[in-house]
């Protein structure tokens, strides 16, 4: 069982860049290139050649400065930015065996809808500010092809005391809401499809302590009683100590280095991950 | 008797890349544990006892040597080139570790703790409530301390509880890495029993003990970082 251990999701040399490129950056090798920027065409190398594997009821942490292309990856993997290259397959997906970078957009909008759940740093992108909490709720399952209105509302009202909103605040727009509130509704809409793959995207930046433990202590609920695989990107190592089995550490677009999380907190190899964990207060 | 581990060669230096230095913590150790037997590890600050029991958990990456393991789930595997996957179900299934301090999830009860390591080996929740009860009440741990969060304990209650979680696994390999450190003499007692308990069930274990006294009543042998040799 354990030899044959299959990953849930596995990405493949994806490469996501903002620019056409130029002889000159396209040429070097990208070893040489320091910065994942071209100063002559302005191309911008947000992602180069990431490769990662993830398994089932597995937390992956994703580490790395402002810029690394950490917020980029989710993004691609979301479909919320087209990839330059790669490739991305999802066990429970045609099989394994279909590319979903190469879908057609009608099945990108089916897979984003089925199997991906994905919270965003700024709750104004994940949620609609002027909609009920139910009715952003609704939206997701509405995407994943729910048309039963008692169902759904149904459905919205366990999410969300799951995420502990008040009863009497589920008809609120989340725009009336503290920050933690608004995270804690982008979870339950993220997990209303029951996705097999959650996407954590900075979750607890911005958010005082207390409401930070509220929102950590609700993902590790999460992971423990749905045993959903979760990618979380945080700059937060703290965060990633608590949450994540394996980390991977990106640089400049790249993936500089992965292992278990105590292992790259307590013996970090490459230079940049040193000076990371040495800068942890 | 088996041997369940065969330490070969391990070299484990750190490269400081900021600083320009390499630091040597342990060069071409080389021993066997076999199973049911209880290896102390003595030296003096510094010679890299616990960088080897680190090594054999793969919180530190080898840089020369082999590990050989002979594990349930995948056979003899060699730890110091495992995947992450075959470490972290090596860890949840066979290997446990104690320290000497306290690692867990901030928030979470010390019998959240303890039944969370149940858990992760596979059995139901309730074989899991009852055993965390059973080895909270083995350590003594104040009833009263069970649903509380371990931030608040001393420092001997938050050792004991670090220990329960590791023991109640019964793992077939435990790296102890100072565990008795802070304790007073009555619960150093009672670690020593337990671990007597898990020798006599066929645990096999590495310690690093200070207290040489402790380390005589236990240990089956003992190696000398110094001299790389043991002693029986």
């Amino acid at each position: 069982m354990y030899d044959k251990e299959q990953p849930i999701l596995t990405i493949k040399n994806l490469r996501k860049q903002f620019g056409k490129g130029c002889t000159i950056c396209r040429d070097l090798d990208d070893k040489n290139i320091q910065k994942n920027f071209c100063p002559v065409c302005q191309t911008v190398y947000a992602c180069r050649d990431v490769s990662f594997e993830l398994y089932p009821a597995e937390i992956l942490g994703v580490v790395g400065e402002s810029g690394s292309g950490k917020s980029t990856l989710m993004k691609c993997l979301y479909f919320d930015q087209d990839v330059t290259s790669g490739e991305a397959y999802i066990q429970g997906y045609k099989n394994g065996n279909a590319n979903i970078f190469a879908e057609t957009s009608q099945q990108k909008k089916y897979i984003r809808n089925h199997l991906f759940g994905m919270v965003y740093q700024n709750p104004y992108l994940g949620l609609r500010m002027n909609f009920s909490s139910v009715g952003n709720i609704a939206e997701k399952l509405i995407g994943a092809g729910s048309r039963n209105v008692g169902f759904m509302t149904g459905r919205a009202q366990e999410l969300l005391g799951n995420v502990n909103i008040p009863i009497y605040r589920m008809k609120e727009a989340p725009k009336n809401f503290s920050g933690g509130m608004q995270q804690r509704v982008q979870i339950a809409k993220a997990l209303s499809n029951n996705p097999p793959i959650l996407l954590l995207d900075e979750v607890t930046t911005g958010l005082d302590l207390s409401v930070q433990a509220n929102v950590l202590d609700l993902i590790k609920k999460i992971q423990r009683d749905l045993k959903i695989s979760m990618l979380v990107v945080s700059h937060d190592l703290s965060v990633i100590r608590m949450l994540a089995d394996r980390t991977i550490v990106m640089l400049n677009g790249k993936i500089i280095e992965q292992g278990l999380t105590d292992q790259i907190l307590e013996d970090p190899q490459h230079p940049y991950t040193q000076q990371l964990v040495h800068s942890l207060l | 008797m088996k041997e369940i581990i065969k330490i070969e060669n391990l070299s484990k230096f750190f490269e400081l890349h900021n600083l320009g230095k390499y630091i040597k913590a342990c060069q071409n150790i080389s021993f066997t544990l076999h199973e049911g037997e209880f290896i102390g590890i003595t030296g003096k600050s510094g010679s890299g006892k616990s960088t080897i029991l680190k090594c054999i958990y793969r919180t530190y990456l080898p840089k020369g040597g082999c590990i050989w393991y002979r594990s349930k789930l995948y056979g003899v595997i060699n730890l110091a080139k495992a995947s992450d996957r075959q470490i972290i179900h090596l860890r949840k299934k066979e290997i446990g570790y104690v320290s000497q301090f306290l690692n867990v999830m901030p928030r979470t009860t010390a019998r959240e703790i303890v039944q969370k390591a149940v858990l992760d080996i596979g059995y139901d929740i309730d074989y899991a409530k009852e055993e965390a009860e059973n080895m909270l009440s083995h350590f003594e741990l104040d009833q009263e301390l069970w649903d509380t969060y371990p931030n608040t304990f001393s420092g001997g209650e938050k050792l004991r509880l670090n220990i329960a979680s590791a023991m109640v696994k019964k793992p077939r390999l435990l790296l102890l890495d100072e565990p008795t450190a802070s304790l007073d003499n009555e619960s150093k007692k009672l670690v020593k029993v337990l671990l007597e308990k898990l020798k006599a069930k066929g645990t096999s274990m590495i310690g690093i003990f200070h207290d040489l006294e402790f380390m005589e009543g236990v240990c089956d042998r003992e190696f000398n970082m110094k001299t790389g040799n043991f002693t029986v």
